[in-house]
């Protein structure tokens, strides 16, 4: 069990970070999606890993699992779906805008980047 | 005062969701909401830092709930000061935004700036390591509406950049929380400090990872070296009031390492040891270097100033990386010091560029109307950033040095140096843009009409708030190391969390 998590997010990160060095925006936002399943896995873990416990107190258990963490991940996983659509319809925008969608900073057309319209 | 802590981020979060649903189409009733809402938390926010200074640190208990349990807002004097400055710099932002009309030339303008103030204040007002980073994301969320308020290829491009990057940044933060949780069992910030203290010296490796980890974050944030790339791209095309409000965004990333770092990491508890201001002080002093370096190359003015801004965060990092009470007072005094003289920078860069039309110095261009006026006000705005007399920049430079006395070798050459360097970076450009550009007038044409007044309202607001730090300089600094002092002895600010016993 704790060896199928550990590397299940060991391996969502590594894909994760692999997929955020791509140059372009499809594969950016796919690797952002890896990480934040492998930092809610993560966050999951850090209770310590308890199968068939209660989270609440009741009269006859014999053990507890931490309710803390499942609130941590439920918070963490409703913020990076909303970050992830804001980053879906912005990189969305900058495609239509731009006619492509590399994320990468240097082609040249920044240097006259000002504040102006 | 109990339930006045929480105003700075409900009275905001109402007032946004309600310009969104009430006044989506009348621009002049979200200007009157926006701007009243800006005032009155600027009020809520003088109440708080008298509050502050006259008391003890406070405790707001969020549904009641007792310390460990439940989430806590805490007001001490360093959290109330940083809800002022926000505070002050938003008002005259918002004032210059409204009179360029920068606020008409997107939607939600408004709404989203209000949402802004709501997750810094949060941020700045937090007990909790988790509810910093939901603020993070909230003051975050915003400020990518914000950045890309006004549209635009390159503005879109930066902003998707601007994104992904503070995305990697908030799973980061993520990864920090879950480390720290699984070896302390706790994220609130006071319960934190005394578990952290506990710990034994050595089997701490787990512990070293998260505070290493949630350093990176707020290096991120703060555009610490070798973070910093994403700053100036984003500064650049991001509307100038907006860039000018991001003044204050990078300074969370400091507020949030002074906190961090002297009450659950200090320097003194035996799980962590030094290596905080080990790791900060080379990183700090590169950024430094790397922003003069960036002042002095920068092909556009937006990029100079984002350069600008990126050193004066350098000096800040430097300061604050010897983590004793003397230096951390001089940080704080520099970072509000170069807060104002970084927006007032941004300010006057969109209003050079909207009468410019290009924003290049490679290459002079005919004078803009109101150059004479202009061209003093970046010759202040210039002095104040690169820490020249008289004004507070070199006030604030001349006491990191003082506190930096043991650091001689190392500190003293770099933030003199650098501070010629950024002298030079600005002669530079000043003389591009105001000085030859008297001498490549071929046709001057008609004189345009004169802007329109409260843009230069509020750049010379700022330009007050700087000459007002400079002159009640004795008392500020009095009040600054009064609050570096409580950061340093922390008992008071445990003790309002009334945690139970530990076992």
């Amino acid at each position: 069990m704790e060896y199928l998590l550990a590397s299940g997010v060991g391996l969502m990160t590594a894909a994760g970070v692999f997929l955020i060095l791509r140059r372009h925006t499809f594969p950016v936002i796919l690797g952002l999606a890896l990480l934040s399943y492998a930092v809610n896995l993560f966050l999951f873990a850090s209770g310590r890993v308890v199968i068939g416990m209660p989270p609440i107190l009741t009269k006859d258990a014999a053990g507890y699992t931490d309710p803390l963490t499942q609130a941590l991940v439920l918070t963490a996983i409703v913020i990076s779906f909303g970050m992830s659509a804001v980053i879906v319809m912005m990189a969305l925008g900058a495609f239509l805008e731009t006619g492509h969608d590399r994320i990468d900073t240097h082609d040249g057309r920044t240097e006259d980047g000002g504040a102006g319209d | 005062m109990t339930h006045w802590i929480i105003v700075p981020v409900v009275l905001p979060a109402v007032l946004g969701a309600l310009i969104v649903l009430a006044m989506r189409n009348d621009l002049l009733l979200q200007r009157v909401f926006g701007l009243a809402g800006t005032v009155a938390l600027l009020g809520v926010a003088l109440a708080l830092l008298r509050a502050a200074l006259l008391n003890p640190p406070e405790v707001y208990l969020l549904g009641n709930w007792p310390a460990p349990f439940g989430i806590v807002l805490m007001l001490d004097r360093l959290a109330a000061l940083m809800v002022l400055l926000t505070m002050v710099l938003a008002l005259f932002v918002q004032l210059y935004a409204i009179g360029t009309g920068w606020d008409a030339k997107g939607r939600h303008f408004h709404a989203l700036f209000l949402f802004q103030l709501m997750g810094l204040s949060g941020a700045f007002l937090t007990g909790d390591l988790f509810n910093l980073f939901v603020f993070f994301e909230v003051l975050l969320i915003a400020s990518y509406g914000l950045m890309i308020h006004g549209g635009g290829k390159d503005r879109l491009r930066a902003g998707v950049q601007y994104v992904a990057f503070n995305l990697v940044g908030s799973t980061l933060f993520l990864f920090a929380l879950a480390t720290i949780y699984s070896v302390t069992g706790t994220l609130n910030m006071a319960d934190l400090a005394v578990k952290v203290a506990l710990l034994p010296q050595g089997d701490t490796a787990l512990l070293r990872v998260g505070a290493m980890l949630l350093l990176l974050v707020f290096a991120i944030k703060g555009a610490l070296v070798p973070l910093q790339f994403w700053l100036p791209g984003t500064y650049a095309a991001a509307p100038g009031p907006v860039a000018a409000l991001f003044a204050v965004m990078t300074k969370v990333g400091a507020y949030a390492v002074i906190r961090v770092y002297t009450l659950i990491f200090p320097p003194t508890a035996p799980a962590t040891g030094p290596m905080t201001g080990d790791v900060l002080l080379p990183a700090a002093l590169v950024t430094l270097g790397i922003g003069a370096i960036g002042v002095l190359g920068a092909g556009t003015l937006a990029r100079l100033v984002a350069f600008a801004a990126i050193a004066s965060m350098g000096t800040l990092f430097t300061a604050i990386a010897l983590f004793t009470p003397q230096a951390t007072a001089a940080a704080l005094f520099y970072l509000l010091h170069s807060t104002f003289a970084t927006a007032i920078l941004f300010l006057l860069a969109d209003l050079v560029l909207s009468r410019r039309g290009a924003g290049t110095l490679r290459q002079a261009l005919p004078p803009v109307a109101q150059s004479g006026l202009l061209a003093a006000l970046f010759f202040a705005g210039a002095i104040a950033m690169a820490g020249m007399p008289p004004l507070s920049g070199f006030a604030g430079k001349l006491l990191i040095l003082q506190a930096a006395r043991d650091h001689m070798a190392t500190v003293w050459p770099v933030i003199l140096v650098t501070s010629l360097l950024m002298i030079l970076g600005f002669a530079a450009a000043g003389s591009t843009l105001f000085w030859k550009a008297h001498a490549s007038a071929r046709d001057p044409g008609p004189e345009p009409p004169p802007a329109a007044a409260l843009p230069l309202v509020a750049v010379f607001g700022l330009m007050a708030c700087l000459v007002a730090l400079t002159i009640l300089a004795g008392p500020v600094l009095r009040v600054l190391e009064a609050t570096a002092a409580d950061l340093y002895a922390p008992a008071p600010y445990t003790a309002a969390n009334a945690l139970p016993a530990q076992d």
